[in-house]
């Protein structure tokens, strides 16, 4: 593999750019392998490439319906932040924050990770409590987070409106400035690459149909559209599609599917130095290092799998924009597009064992798992190799379903009285 | 009158000149114009500088595709807007205009240094540098890679456009008014079905705009069309210009962004600039036609290259000539024509490169007859010239082999790599598409909505076959709506139909690594970017796409997307189809916010709810607070008071006097029918079957997981009634909850619910003077302690009104609910206050009744709460009826996690240090000298400074707190430690007695 | 935005005028201090979430005001059919055959 620099750039420039390597070959299954991964979003790569450079487990595959990257990891509004209210949560995805600030160099592939500040708009007496209630939570876990009023919030992002007139004024801000965007794409293709470069097959274009279990409800391996694979370790990191792939091997989940919609402006000059959210009026936006306004939204009210998202939902969401960035009105949508994310009924993932032998799952992000892609890649890969939990996704079961050891972001963020 | 103007021909009216000014420079237009064919009129090609490279580039297009003719345009404060297609805007008065991307100049151009270094900016490059040394990426290079970056600048001031929005329904929905789409509409229309015409330009007629000559049914196209405006208005066809169709939503629901005032000189007073339609149409006839695609070869997007089409269309709808010498470049017959017409319009047609060898023979001999220079079977391989094509380089092909080049000169490029079908909308559907080799083009394959597609979307060629196609597909929607419609066919002479061959880059003799043929104008992607994605392991057009950004600029590949898949599937050796194609996704071309955000801007933005009273508090000075949609009021400041200030006034009123408080936004339930009390008893946590009629009790609802939901005084109005409150947010909640177990688990039951949250305004009188002040309004009730004791209701008048009084107590302090119904709401608290006024009666707001109630140790739903707590951590398990078999949550209650030891219990908190008042949301600790990360046992979640004790309290629900009164704990600030105390969250009245007077 | 079919009202209407209500034919158990806490979880938590038909519940909320079942595609977001709650669960294959 050749290593990226700028040496390496200039050479491939005198010489018509034609030596580039493959970044990561297009491999043919095997038929057996220590570890198969079903899905190859940021997460199952992340977690192939630990397994090979952590854990010395190199024969694995990666297997993937379509392409690699082409579900929610190259679908998302690509915000990081790890701001979140309980212990459990600010631990893995602080966890994973750290990887991130490294992860350019780690993977010799620059992910573009950028450190921009996410604003998180309080909007109302109930807003500034809960916000608050994050920042002295985060302070207190070492997670940095710290409340501004609405003047500095907007000193923080200039083309904020803090008018008091607002329908929905802003009451002040919670800033992570250790929180930012990366390149959705070049995250998944970093990994791969860096998988592949220590042995690991990555096979696109292969349907997992089902997955087999032994007489002994241990996992054999799966079933595939090119054929059965033996493996007697399977991790499934398939985001939407997870609750079809494991009910295969007859583990039912606490999983909902969801369009989430996200949308792009026409790329401008910088005009925008951070990334907002509002959960009050549902909106967030940041400006990506082409120039678009990058906008997401809440999920559509229905599951579905469709992928197309209602109008609506934009009409709203961009209302809300103009609310909060008055100036941007004559500036244009140029596409929009959907992921379909799996809903958890606390809001939160399910990373680690199964019931069944040899079978692990990673799923229920919703609409954080971007952002969590390095520490849930880590930590699946361990979960993976020494079959149990690391600590930090130990509270990520699926028994807290049972017990009521629910880990409820949504909830803490409670409702208007 | 410039030379380039073609006196006569055009559909712009030569004697209505209109000004303009294009980087500060005052050109004259006409009217009819576009900004883009007045400024060819001028002789400018060059119009903006590309992405990446900064290369010098002109007008490609004449339509809303256009890839490089996006300019900043202005009218006046707050009416700047970026990335203007030159294309599409029509010319108006005193037009403004700034050419985008350049420093300082468009001419000289500083960022052309990235064109010079161009190899090291190969596709992907950013992936593989500027990561050393380490946290240089945010600090240095990124901030000059994004100051690169974006095209124009944003707007900094407040639009101050109006946007509206509508809906329509209608039965058949045919989008382009071309003529498969005018064919398509009055067939429709005629067999009886109501019709709505869209089309984005000004008018309709679309390509025959560009083809006079055309005759149809003997009548010249120009005729012909206006012929059939005139049908289609006696038709009742309802033609919308200036409408692009954005997106194609599920079950034919189409939303159309329609322009209204940009291409007026003036601004009429209030009118909406743009208009979002969503029309709901029974059967959809997509006829947008087909784009045409340019020729991949090195130099081609030197300004002056340009689409034969768009060059036909300045020529024939804007009587503009784009050159006085045109090199045509072609593997399509198309372009054919358009030389011709060129020629016959007093441009020099300096040669026809056609990459075929064998071409029409009709269209040789006209040529020959003309005494054009004709080069079939040569292909382009590169072009002269800096801000303007000067020359191009062409060389023969013979036997699959690049002979030697020779140079053409000439002063404009046309090309046509021939023509995409215009399927983005049918794309949104998800309705599939199948390749069609012959045309190399993606056509429509299975349908998913009720839609036909009609004319060249279906890959026809001509407007014979147009006409007759959109007739069909017209006819076809009628009769899917069970109308009986016929498809008339046309005779059409002078037709121009034609065919081609597709190519992916031009073959060329040049190093292939080396060659500059542009794939994506506007994002500066080259067939060799491509090459290179697919050389390091992109496999599929998504992934080469996203390497490359090939197809991701303004025009979202209507250029460039079956040129990047024909490079990327020849360099993988595989059909495009297997390649793949990536999903158009809405909007079909760019649309502004303001459109979607429609009315929804400023108050509108969401519905203001506001109460009975509301008008009398906005009278009296309130400071608003918003809880969920309602405004409500927070205090009353009187003089120069602050809200700590008024709120300590306001607290001393109802503790020592009497207040008066709006609680008019409280959801409020009608519970009624037989199995009333049952329902509640399955409802809520508490018991209900001995509730007496005429008395009241605090209810607790749980969600079906166990923790609080909600909760509020529910009284029984009679055997079979009971009056629910609900807190002010929860009460859409609640009701949709209760009316979800009714219906579909307890159908048996014999219950109605009604919400009256609206029909009763609420006036709670609290403090020791309240029954005084009250006693004198209440007609047919004896309110004495005695008679209408605490937690009692009843029906009675205040101040004359019919009210539904409650007594009970959310302050601590003697007092009373006076629901009345809700337009009587402001007379009531009218009287009230007259009443008080003796007696010193007192408005308070939200933020006053929130230190009562805390002083009191009374919970929030939702601030003292969060969705995770459990009626006995916040210390309400008197308020579970036991004995009940079943409520909702109680089987959740009995789950490990909710009956483990050490779960967080609702407590008071005293900070040691009165005068400190801890921040709400503030953690717990117990060693303050920990480190980091801290063990927090819990938080603060309500917080306010006692006027009445005269120190800070706080409520908090902390790690076994029950078990720990007394104990001391510590709440980190940021600024340093407060040591507090726990102890009882009832502060005030411990033992009840006053609001018992 | 969908149009669905309220089968109380009888007619036809855009979606904004209900609401999703999750899976259909779930009913609550009729005792739940006899479920184990993993009978208790599979009715709060487990859901199908099937790709293809799936049978949920949706209230006409600005309308009648009554929840009713349906039958959608989650690929297509076609609904196959509505039916009144309490109503029998309509067998797929039944669907397919009236299309």
């Amino acid at each position: 593999m050749t290593r990226f620099s700028a040496l390496s750039l200039v050479r491939n420039a005198l010489s018509g750019n034609r030596d580039w390597d493959q970044q990561w070959p297009d491999a043919q299954p095997k038929t057996e392998y220590d570890v198969i991964i079903v899905g190859a979003g940021g997460h199952g790569l992340g977690a192939a490439y630990y397994l090979a450079k952590e854990h010395g487990i190199t024969n694995v595959a990666v297997i993937e319906k379509g392409w690699l990257g082409g579900g929610n990891t190259g679908r998302n509004t690509t915000i990081i932040r790890s701001n979140y209210l309980y212990d459990e949560s600010a631990r893995l995805y602080d966890h994973a924050l750290d990887l991130w600030e490294g992860l350019s160099q780690e993977l010799n592939y620059n992910v573009m990770f950028s450190q921009r500040g996410v604003l998180m708009l309080a909007h109302n007496v109930h807003d500034v409590q809960s916000f608050q209630r994050h920042v002295y939570a985060n302070r207190l876990n070492g997670v940095d987070n710290q409340w501004l009023t609405p003047r500095q919030a907007k000193e923080f992002c200039p083309i904020l409106n803090i008018s008091p007139d607002a329908r929905y004024p802003v009451m002040g801000a919670a800033l992570q400035k250790r929180a930012g965007t990366a390149r959705h794409d070049a995250v998944a293709w970093g990994y791969a690459r860096a998988a592949a470069a220590r042995g690991v097959d990555i096979i696109q274009n292969c349907p997992v149909t089902a997955i087999r279990r032994g007489a002994n409800g241990a996992v054999e391996g799966v079933e595939t559209a090119r054929g059965f694979i033996r493996a007697k370790k399977v991790a499934v990191s398939a985001a939407g599609h997870t609750s079809v792939i494991m009910e295969t091997a007859g583990v039912r989940l606490p999983l909902e599917s969801y369009p989430l919609q996200a949308l792009v402006s026409e790329p401008v000059k910088p005009c925008m130095p951070c990334v907002v959210m509002s959960n009050a009026v549902h909106a967030y936006m940041s400006q990506s290092d082409k120039g678009e306004l990058v906008i997401g939204s809440g999920t559509d009210q229905y599951t579905s799998y469709s992928q197309r998202g209602g109008l609506p939902l934009i009409e709203h969401t961009l209302a809300a924009i103009c609310e909060i960035f008055p100036t941007v009105t004559r500036m244009r949508m140029l596409r929009k597009w959907g992921g379909i994310v799996d809903v958890t009924p606390d809001r939160s993932a399910i990373l680690g064992k199964t019931p069944v032998p040899g079978l692990y799952v990673n799923c229920g992000w919703g609409t954080g798992g971007f952002k969590a892609t390095p520490g849930a890649g880590h930590v699946l890969a361990w979960t993976v190799a020494k079959d149990e939990p690391h600590p930090i996704n130990a509270p990520f079961t699926l028994e807290r379903f049972t017990t009521g050891r629910l880990i409820d972001e949504a909830a803490a963020a409670a409702v208007a009285h | 009158m410039s030379r380039f103007r073609v006196t006569g021909k055009g559909r712009v009216d030569h004697h209505a000149p209109v000004r303009f000014t294009f980087d500060g420079k005052s050109f004259f237009g006409l009217r009819g114009d576009t900004l883009a064919s007045a400024l060819l009129a001028n002789g400018v090609h060059l119009v903006g500088r590309s992405f990446k490279y900064h290369r010098p580039r002109g007008i490609v297009t004449a339509g809303s595709e256009e890839p490089n003719a996006l300019v900043g345009t202005s009218r006046g404060r707050g009416r700047f807007e970026p990335n203007t297609r030159a294309t599409l805007q029509e010319l108006r008065s005193g037009l403004v205009a700034e050419s985008q991307n350049r420093l300082p100049s468009l001419k000289f151009d500083v960022g052309a240094i990235n064109d010079a270094l161009s190899p090291l900016f190969s596709a992907g490059f950013y992936y593989k540098t500027f990561m050393w040394p380490k946290g240089f990426w945010d600090k240095v290079y990124e901030p000059v890679i994004r100051a690169a970056a974006g095209l124009g600048r944003a707007p900094e001031t407040t639009d101050p456009d109006r946007y509206a929005s509508r809906h329509a329904h209608t039965d058949v929905l045919v989008i382009g008014a071309g003529p498969a789409g005018i064919a398509a509409a009055l067939a429709a229309a005629k067999a009886g079905a109501k019709v709505v015409l869209a089309e984005e330009t000004a008018e309709i007629g679309g390509a025959l705009l560009s083809d006079p000559e055309v005759v149809i049914d003997g009548a010249k196209a120009w005729n012909w069309i206006a012929a059939r405006a005139a049908d289609l208005a006696e038709s009742g066809v309802r033609v919308m210009t200036r409408t692009t169709a954005i997106g194609y939503y599920h079950q034919n629901m189409i939303g159309l962004a329609e322009r209204l005032t940009d291409h007026l000189d003036s601004v009429p007073e209030n009118a909406p600039r743009e208009r979002l339609w969503r029309i709901r149409a029974r059967h959809v006839v997509l006829a947008q036609g087909a784009i045409e695609k340019p020729l991949v070869f090195h130099g081609n997007d030197r300004p002056g290259v340009m689409l034969a089409g768009a060059a036909q269309t300045y020529l024939h709808r804007f009587g503009v000539r784009v050159g006085d010498s045109a090199a045509v470049v072609t593997s399509h017959d198309s372009a054919w024509h358009a030389a011709f017409d060129l020629q016959d319009a007093g441009t020099g047609i300096a040669v026809i490169v056609d990459t075929r060898t064998d071409v029409r023979e009709d269209l040789v001999a006209e040529a020959e007859r003309r005494g054009i220079r004709l080069r079939l079977g040569h292909t382009a391989t590169g072009t002269d010239g800096r801000l303007r094509v000067s020359a191009l380089r062409i060389n023969p092909l013979r036997d699959g082999s690049v002979g030697n080049g020779t140079k053409v000169f000439c002063d404009c490029v046309l090309m046509c790599g021939g023509w995409t079908p215009s399927l983005h909308l049918f794309s949104h559907t998800k309705g599939t598409l199948k390749w069609d080799a012959e045309n190399t083009a993606f056509l429509p394959d299975r349908k998913s909505e009720a839609v036909e597609i009609a004319g060249a979307g279906r890959g026809l060629w001509g407007y014979g076959a147009a006409l007759d196609d959109g007739a069909k597909a017209g006819a076809l929607a009628a009769e899917a709506l069970g109308l009986s419609a016929a498809a008339p066919t046309h005779d059409v002479r002078q037709d121009r139909p034609g065919t081609g061959t597709a190519h992916e880059e031009l073959p060329t003799d040049h190093d292939r690594g080396h060659t500059r043929a542009f794939v994506d104008f506007q994002n500066d992607v080259t067939a060799k970017d491509i090459r290179l994605a697919v050389r390091e392991g992109m496999r599929s057009i998504e992934h080469v796409k996203r390497y490359t950004t090939t197809g991701m600029a303004t025009d979202q590949g209507k250029l460039s997307n079956i040129n990047g898949l024909l490079i990327a599937s020849n360099a993988l050796g595989k059909e495009p189809p297997k390649v793949g194609l990536t999903t158009f996704r809405p909007p079909y071309t760019p649309t502004t916010f303001g459109t979607f955000a429609g009315y929804h801007r400023g108050a509108h933005f969401e519905v203001t709810r506001k109460t009975p009273i509301d008008s009398w508090a906005a009278e009296n000075g309130a400071v608003w607070e918003p809880v969920g949609q309602w405004r409500r009021a927070r205090y009353f400041p009187q003089g120069s008071e602050d809200m700590d200030d008024a709120v300590a006034r306001e607290c001393r009123a109802v503790r020592e006097g009497v207040g008066l408080f709006d609680a008019s936004t409280l959801g409020k339930i009608e519970v009624t029918g037989p199995d009333a009390a049952e329902f509640m008893n399955r409802m809520y946590t508490n018991p209900w079957t001995k509730l007496a009629p005429g008395k009241l009790r605090y209810g607790v609802l749980l969600g079906e997981d166990g923790f609080i939901r909600d909760d509020g005084v529910i009284g029984r109005i009679s055997d079979h009634r009971f009056h629910v409150t609900t807190t002010t947010g929860g009460a859409a909640r609640v009701l949709n909850m209760m009316e979800d177990y009714l219906q579909t688990e307890w159908p048996d039951l014999d219950v109605w619910l009604t919400s009256t949250t609206e029909q009763w305004a609420v006036a709670a009188l609290n403090g020791p003077k309240a029954r005084t002040v009250l006693d004198g309004l209440v007609e047919g009730l004896d309110i004495s302690n005695e008679a209408f004791p605490m937690m009692s209701v009843a029906d009675c008048t205040v101040a004359g009104i019919p009210a539904r009084l409650f007594r009970l107590s959310f302050t601590g302090e003697l007092g009373y609910e006076i629901n009345v119904p809700a337009r009587h709401g402001r007379a009531l608290w009218e009287a009230l206050m007259e009443a008080g006024k003796a007696h010193g009666i007192t408005p308070y707001g939200t933020e006053t009744m929130h230190v009562l109630r805390a002083e009191k140790g009374f919970i929030i739903v939702g601030q003292d709460t969060d969705g995770t707590v459990t009626p006995d951590d916040a210390g309400l398990d008197w308020a579970i009826g036991k004995a009940k078999p079943d409520f909702v949550g109680k089987r959740s209650l009995a789950r490990p996690d909710l009956v483990a030891q050490g779960r967080r219990q609702l407590v008071g908190l005293l900070t040691q240090d009165g005068k400190v008042r801890l921040d709400e949301g503030a953690q717990i600790v117990d060693d303050p000298n920990q480190p980091t990360p801290m063990k927090m046992i819990g938080h603060v979640t309500s917080s306010y400074h006692s006027a009445t004790l005269g120190r800070s309290i706080a409520m908090a629900v902390i790690e076994n707190g029950r078990a720990r009164m007394g104990e001391t704990v510590h709440v980190p600030t940021g600024k340093g430690v407060e040591a507090a105390v726990i102890a009882s969250a009832v502060f005030y009245d411990p033992e009840g007695g006053r609001a018992k007077l | 935005m969908l149009l669905i079919h309220c089968p109380y009202c009888d007619e036809t209407l855009p979606e904004s005028e209900f609401a999703y209500a999750g899976e259909a034919h779930i009913a609550r158990p009729a005792d739940p201090s006899a479920t184990t806490d993993e009978e208790w979880r599979d009715y709060l938590f487990i859901r199908s979430n099937v790709k293809g038909a799936h049978y949920e519940r949706w209230r006409h909320v600005h309308g009648c005001a009554r929840f009713f079942n349906a039958v959608r595609d989650t690929v297509s977001d076609r609904f196959l059919t509505t039916y009144p709650a309490g109503a029998p669960r309509p067998a797929l294959s039944d669907l397919e055959a009236s299309e």
